[in-house]
This record gives structure tokens, sequence and C-alpha cells, in this order.
């Protein structure tokens, strides 16, 4: 192995490295320190003075592609960048974060340079000098392999929350800034949108994950639908613990055949099979069966609870650490409660 | 007419979700146990990437929707007798392997030469549709490489919604972190979009369009391409399961607000 490139990019800001890049310059520091060989760190920026100071003691070669182009996460200026480092890195091994960003663009730029790619890496491991080992998960996690490549150059993209940021001290750094050939831009962005009303409820770096499955809007004891009491029940949950909210897909499609909805829950919010696989510390299921097709999204969740009317739902077969066969309106009412006064002393 | 476009979705074929997967290595490296006879299902999020398609060419008259899609010849016309109900489209199928397993340059490598050969096809009015990641690989690559070989460098991922202008021009929501979209507007076509869930619910079995498409359909089954895919190098060291099982403690005789106290004190543990 000759040299290894990482990528990083700045976040909204413009200049700020975003976590997700530090964990990936975590993850290459450990490679090159064990084999002695050198590092290269790419950063695509608007401005990228204050990510190279963030970087500067790591020891590692720095090139930017900065400018007014890269402030905006679009295809076709971030490939152009993004094939300029390599090209001036010639690394044989690039990492990078598996954020949106280079998500978009990393297979474009490993066809570009006639490497290959492997994404959503949890783990790396050596194997002599030549050889890394990759860790991901296909099936939607639902297995777990091993894979490695001789064909070089290899572009593998890192599962955020896999590596520790790198947090260096801040030095002069000294920047090589690299020559970018924009081809004509024809896309604008022109913005976010978070896509709920209100308070937005999907909290990547909340410790813990609250899910609702579709027993919050189906007729309760009194044969009556309470999907307003279960709103106001869940927002109370997310505002007192900061937790984030997930949804099994049945509850988020609802909407769709005209049934009682949650208002704040779009398709976003959806874990598994079709949703996301979000990392948290906890999580807590709440009216939800636990089938194989939702849990899957509960791969990176090590400690599980959940809330069921169900004695035989799927999470008492191995998948939840603990398993409440209770009502959750009367549970969640209970928890809120306590937290609003623990929160007020 | 002005802003008819060409759509190819790329959607391959998956083991329904409810199917228990076991890993095994045969001769030609990994594969699940019992592939061929596993209930299949077109990848759900290229499912998205279809019936947003067909809502768009109906949306803009002069249209045209084809659904090029790589697998056994007998696995996917299993599943196209299912879809072919739901919306309208010309298939364009290659006959292949099957699973996550095959490296996904040679499989974008298949799928770029087969829309390449697509009669009739305009490419300066093409949108590359399909999911943004696989049920199989998920590794949310394919697109992007069949996009680049199509020379097409407008290309968004996680897409969830798209609105055709007057002008040409359109705009794109895309998934970004933290529960946002981000918002970008493209001159127009061609681009690539790699779905994630959209907007819109399944369509409803309709045995009317699914007669029409079944007219085509057979007949370009019958004439499938069919094609080995190259290892390109990639090595699996092991395939398996997850071995984590739980102990799971089933509590079944504690009142809500013992329940809620145990439940505080585990949120507010380290």
């Amino acid at each position: 192995m000759k040299s290894i490139l990482v990528l990083t990019h700045a976040d909204e800001t413009g200049s700020t490295l975003t976590r997700a890049s530090l964990e990936a310059v975590t993850a290459a520091l450990e490679i090159t320190t064990r084999l002695s060989i050198p590092l290269t760190i790419g950063i695509v920026a608007a401005d990228a003075s204050a990510a190279a100071t963030a970087l500067a003691s790591t020891g590692a070669r720095l090139l930017a592609a900065s400018g007014e182009a890269f402030a905006q996460a679009r295809y076709s200026s971030d490939a152009a960048a993004v094939e300029a480092l390599c090209r001036t890195a010639e690394a044989t091994i690039v990492l990078a974060p598996s954020s949106s960003r280079f998500a978009r663009v990393a297979a474009g730029v490993a066809h570009r340079l006639g490497g290959f790619i492997d994404t959503h890496i949890t783990a790396l491991a050596l194997q002599g000098a030549d050889t890394i080992e990759a860790t991901r998960w296909f099936y939607r996690q639902r297995v777990e392999a091993v894979l490695s490549r001789d064909a070089r150059p290899w572009f593998l993209l890192l599962d955020t929350g896999t590596n520790m940021a790198f947090a260096g001290y801040a030095s002069t750094p000294q920047v090589e800034q690299i020559s970018v050939d924009l081809p004509a831009l024809r896309t604008t962005v022109s913005g976010f949108r978070a896509p709920s009303q209100g308070t937005q409820t999907i909290r990547p770096d909340a410790r813990m994950l609250l899910v609702a499955g579709a027993g919050w809007t189906k007729k309760q004891a009194d044969g009556q639908i309470h999907a307003a009491e279960a709103g106001e029940l869940i927002l109370g949950f997310l505002q007192t613990t900061g937790a984030s909210l997930g949804s099994s897909k049945s509850l988020v499609d609802q909407g769709g055949d005209g049934q009682p909805v949650l208002p704040f829950l779009t398709h976003l919010n959806q874990i598994g099979q079709t949703g996301s696989t979000p990392r948290h510390a906890k999580g807590l299921s709440t009216c939800c069966h636990g089938e194989e097709p939702h849990v899957v999204g509960w791969r990176f969740i090590a400690d599980r609870r959940a809330i069921s009317l169900d004695p035989n739902c799927g999470w008492t077969r191995g998948k939840a650490d603990v398993v409440y066969i209770a009502d959750a309106f009367q549970v969640i009412s209970k928890v809120n409660a306590l937290l609003e006064q623990s929160n007020a002393s | 007419m002005t802003n008819a476009v060409h759509i190819v979705v790329c959607a391959g074929i998956v083991p329904d979700p409810l199917q228990t997967l076991e890993p095994i290595t045969g001769p030609n490296g990994p594969g699940l146990k019992n592939e061929m006879v596993l209930p299949a299902v077109l990848d759900p999020w290229a499912a998205s990437a279809l019936y947003e398609a067909a809502a768009l060419a109906a949306k803009n008259p002069g249209s045209k929707l084809w659904l090029v899609s790589l697998g056994p010849k007998a696995k996917l016309q299993q599943v196209m007798m299912t879809i072919a109900q739901k919306v309208a489209f010309e298939l364009v199928p290659i006959d292949g392997p099957i699973g996550g397993f095959p490296d996904a340059t040679a499989t974008a490598a298949v799928l770029a030469e087969a829309i390449a050969a697509i009669p009739g096809l305009d490419r300066a009015r093409l949108l590359l549709f399909g999911g943004w990641e696989s049920a199989t690989r998920g590794a949310g690559v394919t697109l992007q490489l069949v996009g680049e070989r199509l020379g097409i460098t407008d290309q968004f991922q996680g897409v969830d919604q798209i609105e055709l202008r007057d002008d040409g021009s359109f705009e794109v929501l895309e998934r970004v972190e933290g529960g946002k979209h981000q918002v970008s507007v493209c001159a127009g076509t061609p681009a690539v979009l790699g779905w994630a869930t959209g907007n819109l619910a399944e369509p409803r079995n309709n045995p009317q369009i699914g007669m029409a498409n079944m007219r085509t359909i057979m007949p370009a089954l019958a004439k499938a391409k069919k094609v080995a895919l190259e290892a390109n190098s990639l090595r699996y060291v092991s395939v398996a399961l997850p071995r984590q099982q739980r102990t799971t403690r089933v509590v079944k005789d504690l009142t809500p607000d013992e329940i809620a106290h145990e439940l505080v004190e585990w949120i507010g543990a380290e």
C-alpha cells in the first residue's frame, strides 16, 4: 500500500468539517500509523482554512478544493473536486465518510479513475502490509460480510458512528490549493427544507430513539381512536428526553390510506427495510409488532426496550432486551410526568 | 409536448422482506440458501422510482417509460406478473445473476449497455431513475455508475420529489443528514435520480394495464440477453448472519406506574 487519501468536507457553514469527516480521518490515521505510510487529506469546502487548521496536527499532506462553487453540495462540482483531489494525491486507497455529499459522487469518481468502490463500511482491518479487509452489511443489515479487493484505486465509504471523531490541536497548516476544472453547472442548490412542520423530530445525535408503531392510532380499550392524545404523548416524550423519533412503515403509510395519522411523521422517520438504520445508544419501541422488516433498522441500537400489548410480538423473540406487556398510552403518560417532575426539580 | 421525457427505471428483484435469509458459499462465491425459490419482489426503493416515473410520465404527454431489470429470467417473469398490473411500461430484461453479492461496477456496466441500446430512447430527454440503494447490496452506487457511463453529470440521490417546470427545468428534493431535504433546481434533462420513498402510494392492481404490459413483456423476456458479471477482484472473506441474539426479559406483571419508574431510571442511566 503506497498511500492513503481521506476525503473530508465542510458542513452547511461552508468551513467547519463534518463529524463524519473527522471520523474518517481517525480511521485513516489508524492505518497509516500502523503501516508507516503517508496520509493525504483532501478538503472540499467553500473556505478550507478552518478545516485545514483543525487537521494540521495530523501531520498529513493537506489538499484543498475550495471556493464558492464548493459551497453547494451538487454532483457536477463535487465530482470534479474529488476527482482533482484524487488525481493529485495518487492514492491507492481512498477513504471518505458515507455522508450524503460524498455518497452522491464517490462512485462516479471511482469510475472516472478506473477504480472500484464499496460503501457503508462499518470496520476496517489490516492483513499484512497490502491487504485491507472491510466489513459491511448486506440485505438491509441482515447479513454481515467481510470483503477485500486487490484492484486499485479502491474507494471505501465509512458509515458514520463507527470511529471516534479526530480531535487534534489547532496549528498553522500548509495547504495545497488544487485547481479544479469545473464543467458547466446546470444545478443550483436553493436551500434546505425540513419536512415536518414545527419541531424537528429526527435528531441523529440523540442518545435515544423512540419508535412509534401503528398501534398508537388504532382503537384503544374504550373502542375509540386517540390519535391526538398519542401525538401529544409522543411529542411530550421527545421534549423531555431529547430523543429522536422513528416510526414503523405501517404507521407512516397510514396517511396515504386515509387512516388517522400523527401529523409530524413523514417517510423520513421510517426505520427498517425501506427506511433508515440510525445509530443511537438506546431505543424504545412503542405500539410496534417488531417484525423483521422493521427490526433490521435497529441493527446499530445496542440497548433495546419495547412496550407492547402483545406478549407474542416480535420483540419478545430475542429482538429486545426488555419487553413490557402494557398499554403504551398509560406508560408514556406516566414516564412524561416523572421526567417533567425530575426536570423541574 | 415540450416537457415530454424519456424515463428509464433501473430496478432489481429482491427476496420478499419477510423471508428468512441464510447465506451460503458456493463455487461462484456467496449467495443465499434456496435463493431461486425464495419469493421475490421488485426492490422497494426502485419500486417507488417506478411509481413516481409513471406518475411523471402521465403528467407529461408524449413521455415514455422503460423498466430495466437484471435477474434470472424465471424470477423476472414471476415478479413482472405482479408489477405489470401497477403501471404501464416497456420492459428491458437482462438475464443474469440475482442477489447482493456481485460487484456493483459490473452490474452498472451491464445496465448502461442495455440502456444505451434501447431503440428510440432520446438521451437528451433522459431521466434515469432507480432506488437510491437496493435491498440486497444496499451500496447506493449502481445508479451513479450507470449515470457516469452514460455521461450524465447531474445526479441526485435519496430523492423524495421531482417537480418538472414548464421551461424544462425541475426542482428536486434530496434527503440529507438531520431529517432534512436539500432543494436543488436543475436546468433540465438528462439527469439521474436515485429515489427514496417518494410521496406516492403503491398503485392498485389494474388488470387492463397488466394485459397491455404482458403483450410486450413476454416477448421481451423471451429475447432477454444472458450476461455474466465480472468479479472485479472483489473477494469475500466471510459472509454470515449476525451472531447477536438477545435474552429478552418479558415483563408482564408490573403496573404502568412501576414500568414508568423503571423506564425513567433506564433513560437516565449512562
